[in-house]
């Protein structure tokens, strides 16, 4: 076990106040699993009536009295110093408030950046802010300019003069491989793992297969630009923001402004899309930071170029898989190492290779990640980190060896098919990937594919079909609190500061806690959005909806010994622990003898109380630790390239998911849909265009920058198993990333097998097919 | 952005005086100028919309169309005679941006539009000779995917954007010009300079002269048309390489051909050469790529943009062997 694991369960030891045995080795699973309640109900979101009137206020909508509005001036150079700089004009300009730059920018320290140890840290850039005149990356954020209108600041900022020394940056990703670091682990894993002797198994085996696969960087491209409105009155900071992760930044900010935490409050109750895009960057800052300066209310809203400039992408990478069969089709070696860009001050490691390593049972294993600095805008976590690059190279390499071994190649997927965890030997807390390739290729009519490559044709179209596996880990966050406060009505409002990036969170919930509250949906309130609520950690990782979950039913507990404490002795459910009951239709209702009941009226009505509140913590994570967890999916396409242009139209899509119980098919399904659309741009027209000459992104902007447009995008099924896993709350695995693992993969293996040519180079663009 | 005023023009005279004062550019739809200015490639004094001047299509009186300069591009792609006549045109520009911009443009603007080079529409960071005369090129040595294989040069291999324009200079469309010293009419063949030394000038206008309509010659063969854009996602993407063609086949040889392209050349590209080639003869692939390759003779592609070669033989046999029946 790294000394990282070490910390993690240390970390999570010391938030072991109460710990309920549910969920872990010898324990019984949620009885909430298996119950027909709200839970596994289609419901409606709840915020979509909001949405579609337009009443939902985001960030950059909150209006405060005398506000002012920021522009920035991002660098042009990679790297270098501010020669010159002369704000004089843009200061003199009609409108101007305040010129902010590295000379009157408060000191402050650098962002405690977030990761597994940290796990309340929330920055992803080690870099300083605007605090001295060098530049380290090509659109680091140089100047603020606030003025009374967007068009003043906009038009200010071109009358700040700036000259440049510039500096040799290191932007080339080849020339980078020769000082390419190793770090001890990558997440929670050891990076360099050795098991057997790959290398010999490669050179023995009747088959293998082992290439080089690449994808290019991706940038983030949710809807909602990053945008804050922020004011602060006295040492008090209020700051309307777009993110993910609510308490982590009013912790940060609290400390790197040198305030109060009760004093910091961050408000985001609605979040146009966060992908992994949406935590603590350079904006945040400066906006506060000029805010703080003018002593007035400032909307900083980004640039979409901007969004591209100083908020981190996906890194490009170049992996390596190998893979070596013995006569039965049975892997001798899984080899999967490779390169990606991973600047000092970054965070996510794009861990490219931790699906590998859960995926197949072999004889030998190498796994292993080298990382490259170069000076760029920090990488960060953008949906399905590591998997959805991790699993284009392995799942190529699986259908490439399945067709060397003329097998099926679910088939080869199933001879491979680990009992318990490859490397660890840890048990599966549930494993359904078979089931899930069973049901989907039922449906998706697996059985008409042809096994030999480029046969059929529609015209100048030749047809194909493939499949791929995807998977993503299971997370649930430590700590995280809620507060329960239910009134002798029978209303029960919910509250956290959790983060609703559009996928359903305050729906799904509310689901959630009418069964674990035994009220009916519409006594739930669920409040979220709101630094001064108990704090919810971040949402990512696929992570929040269990680790909400988890928090609910901690808290639901507590509400039981609380409601059997103000029961009295004159109670029908007197003597009996908080373990002894449910809560069920509004009641308290004894486990083994359920005509044992008092209703929460009747014990608030005789306790003369109006309503009662309990706040809690979610028990700690330790089935992360006990069991092998993840999200699977089996995931199936049909494409068609025209062999006269290389064009590629994928006409079916189909995803059949293993996570678990499924909340709320319709917000799942949403989610799943959107994951495998994404996964759809990045096998066929995702890629940042950066000149590697002056290490500059070329393509900042949605015109260049091809995301699917509606026309690129096919009617896509989903179906899943729906196996609970019983060592979660609610049976549930994460859902959120799951979706584009897996459907790069499954393209290009459609694509080859509806040409015989195998492209290992994303995205699949014509040119690589002609 | 920086500031500018606004003024709007009633008449082509008015526009006329508007357009010789420094600084002062013409407004249709704004989709690509408006851009430009915000990205600080274009820094008018004045806009002058002309969006109120003619948005007619009316008949010649020899059988043509005239299409007023202000009219928007959906409103050509929808109108029907277009659509019988010359369904090329309605085509390519159906296959152009997205409903959006093509409900704001218009069709000076759209012949108008400048360069998607991503270098030109940087001003901050990257050397363009097209924006500023002799500062270099950083397309030639940088990402080129999209750039000229035909008729660029050392100073420029910036790609023709327009679909629109790719059909009207198949359809031998002529530019009504109007000047100071009057009217005159260009054909839209010849209306765009190649690159060469001064890849800043791109039109044969003079200064102050404004575009008032296309007129449209009567071409019985473009009832027989065909447009096929070849592009990186289905829809709102530039051409990777696109064609024009309208022919007619008696007898299985080509009597009438028209053929050009777009994505390949910094003007949409007629193929006078393999028009000539093929004429008299059968729609074969031979035929075609030994046509082709007369017409990419002095092709000078680039890293980036080598594949467009054979994508321009094979989309335009493609497309040819559709329209006369052939199977491809």
């Amino acid at each position: 076990m790294s000394r990282v694991q070490n910390a993690v369960i240390g970390s999570v030891k010391t938030v072991l106040g109460w710990m309920p045995e549910r969920w872990l080795p010898g324990g019984t699973p949620d009885p909430l699993i298996g119950r027909h309640g709200e839970v596994g109900r289609q419901a409606s979101r709840l915020d979509g009536p909001q949405k579609v009137q337009g009443k939902a206020r985001f960030s950059a909508e909150v209006a405060m009295e005398g506000m002012c509005y920021a522009a920035l001036i991002n660098s042009p150079i990679t790297r270098g110093r501010i020669a010159r700089l002369d704000t004089a004009a843009a200061e003199a300009a009609p409108g101007v408030v305040l010129v902010l730059t590295h000379r009157n920018m408060p000191r402050l320290e650098i962002v405690p950046v977030m990761s597994i140890t940290n796990m309340g840290a929330v920055g992803n850039s080690a870099l300083p802010i605007l605090q001295d005149d060098q530049i380290r990356y090509n659109g680091q954020v140089i100047a603020l300019v606030l003025a009374e209108t967007q068009e003043q600041a906009d038009h200010a900022a071109t009358l700040v003069g700036i000259g440049y020394e510039e500096a040799p940056a290191r932007t080339r990703f080849e020339e980078a491989k020769s000082s390419a670091r190793s770090l001890a682990s990558i997440m929670v894993e050891k990076n360099q793992v050795s098991v057997g002797d790959a290398p010999r198994e490669l050179q023995q085996a009747p088959y293998s297969v082992d290439n080089i696969y690449r994808t290019p960087g991706h940038n983030h491209a949710a809807i909602e630009l990053h945008a804050v409105t922020t004011a602060w009155d006295g040492d008090a900071l209020t700051l309307h923001d777009s993110t993910q992760a609510i308490a982590p930044t009013a912790n940060a900010l609290a400390k790197l402004f040198g305030v109060k935490r009760e004093g910091v409050r961050v408000l985001s109750p609605f979040v146009g899309g966060g992908f992994g895009g949406k935590a603590f960057w350079d904006h945040q800052v400066v906006a506060i930071a000029a805010a703080r300066i003018a002593a007035r209310p400032v909307r900083l809203m980004l640039s979409r170029e901007a969004v591209y400039r100083m908020i981190g992408g996906r890194t490009p990478t170049e992996q390596r898989v190998a893979l070596a069969a013995d006569h039965e089709g049975k892997f001798t070696a899984v080899v999967h190492t490779g390169y990606s860009v991973m600047p000092t001050y970054a965070v996510c490691p794009e861990q490219y290779s931790l699906g590998s390593r859960a995926a197949y049972r072999s004889k030998t294993y190498q796994f292993g990640q080298r990382h490259l600095d170069l000076d760029v805008v920090p990488n960060t976590y953008m949906r399905g980190p590591g998997e959805s690059v991790g699993s284009f190279a392995m799942e190529s390499a699986v259908d490439e060896l399945a067709h060397q071994m003329a097998i099926d190649p679910i088939e080869l997927r199933r001879r491979n098919e680990p009992d318990k965890h490859p490397l660890s030997g840890t048990a599966f807390s549930q494993r359904g990937v078979l089931e899930a390739y069973r049901m989907g290729a039922e449906r998706f009519g697996w059985d008409q594919r042809s096994a030999q490559p480029g046969t059929r044709r529609d015209g100048e179209w030749l047809t194909g079909m493939g499949c791929a596996t995807g998977s993503f880990p299971y997370v649930r966050m430590p700590a995280g609190a809620v507060r329960i406060h239910l009134t002798k009505g029978g209303q029960a409002t919910v509250s956290c500061s959790a983060q609703d990036m559009g996928m359903g969170t305050s729906t799904v919930q509310s689901q959630h806690a009418a069964d674990r509250l035994g009220l009916p949906l519409d006594a739930i309130t669920f409040e979220m959005g709101d630094s001064d609520l108990p704090p919810a950690p971040m949402a990512g990782g696929s992570a929040q909806t269990v680790s909400i979950a988890a928090a609910i039913a901690a808290a639901a507990d507590k509400l039981a010994g609380e409601l059997l404490r103000l029961a009295g002795n004159a109670s029908p459910v007197a003597g009996l622990r908080a373990g002894e009951v449910r809560l069920v239709d509004g009641s308290l209702v004894s486990l083994e003898n359920p005509s044992r009941r008092d209703s929460f009226h009747a014990i608030l009505s005789r306790a003369g109380r109006e309503a009662v509140a309990v706040t809690a913590s979610a028990s700690a994570p330790l089935e992360m630790l006990k069991f092998a967890m993840q999200s699977m999916s089996a995931i199936f396409c049909e494409a068609r390239v025209s062999e006269v242009t290389g064009e590629v139209r994928v006409t079916r899509l189909l995803g059949s998911f293993d996570c678990g119980t499924i909340l709320n098919p319709k917000t799942a399904a949403s989610q799943f849909r959107g994951g495998m659309i994404m996964g759809l741009g990045m096998a066929l027209t995702e890629e940042t265009l950066f000149d590697e000459r002056s290490g500059r992104i070329m393509n900042a902007n949605l015109a260049d920058y091809h995301i699917p447009a509606h026309l690129d995008v096919p009617e896509i099924d989903v179906i899943w198993t729906g196996i609970p896993d019983p060592r979660s709350p609610l049976g549930a695995r994460g859902i959120g990333e799951v979706g584009i693992t897996g459907v790069a993969a499954a393209i290009a293996n459609a694509v080859f097998n509806a040409t015989g040519k195998r492209v290992r180079d994303l995205p699949l663009t014509l040119d690589k097919l002609l | 952005m920086i500031p500018f005023t606004f003024a709007r023009a009633t008449s082509p005279e008015d526009a006329l005086g508007l357009a010789a004062l420094e600084g002062h550019r013409l407004l249709g739809g704004g989709t690509n100028l408006v851009d430009l200015m915000r990205k600080g490639v274009e820094h008018p004094v004045t806009l002058v919309d002309v969006t109120a001047l003619s948005s007619d299509i009316s008949e010649t009186a020899q059988g043509g169309l005239l299409i007023g300069g202000a009219t928007r591009n959906t409103a050509l792609a929808a109108h029907p005679l277009v659509r019988t006549r010359y369904p090329v045109l309605s085509r390519a520009i159906l296959a152009g941006a997205s409903a959006q911009i093509r409900n704001m443009a218009t069709v000076a603007g759209n012949i108008l539009q400048r360069s998607r080079c991503a270098y030109f529409n940087d001003p901050a960071a990257s050397r363009c000779n097209k924006r500023l005369p002799g500062s270099g090129c950083d397309a030639r040595e940088g990402l080129n995917r999209y750039h000229a294989i035909l008729g660029g040069s050392a100073s420029c291999i910036s790609a023709h954007p327009s679909d629109m324009c790719v059909a009207l200079v198949a359809l031998d469309a002529q530019v009504h010009l109007l000047g100071l010293a009057g009217a005159r009419t260009v054909p839209l063949a010849e209306f765009y300079r190649l690159p060469g030394e001064t890849p800043q000038i791109e039109t044969v206008m003079a200064p102050g002269e404004i575009i008032t309509a296309i007129e449209l010659p009567p071409l019985p063969v473009a009832a027989r048309s065909a447009y096929r854009k070849v592009r990186d996602r289905a829809s709102y993407a530039f051409a990777l390489v696109s064609v024009a063609a309208c022919a007619s086949v008696q007898d299985g040889v080509l009597t009438e051909l028209r053929l050009a392209f777009g994505g390949i050349a910094p003007k949409p590209w007629r193929a006078l050469r393999a028009e000539q080639a093929l004429l008299g003869g059968p729609v074969t692939r031979d035929a075609v790529f030994a046509a082709m390759d007369l017409e990419l003779a002095e092709a000078a592609p680039l890293a980036g943009n080598a594949f467009k070669l054979e994508l321009a033989r094979r989309t335009a046999f493609a497309v040819l062997a559709d329209l006369t029946g052939e199977t491809a």
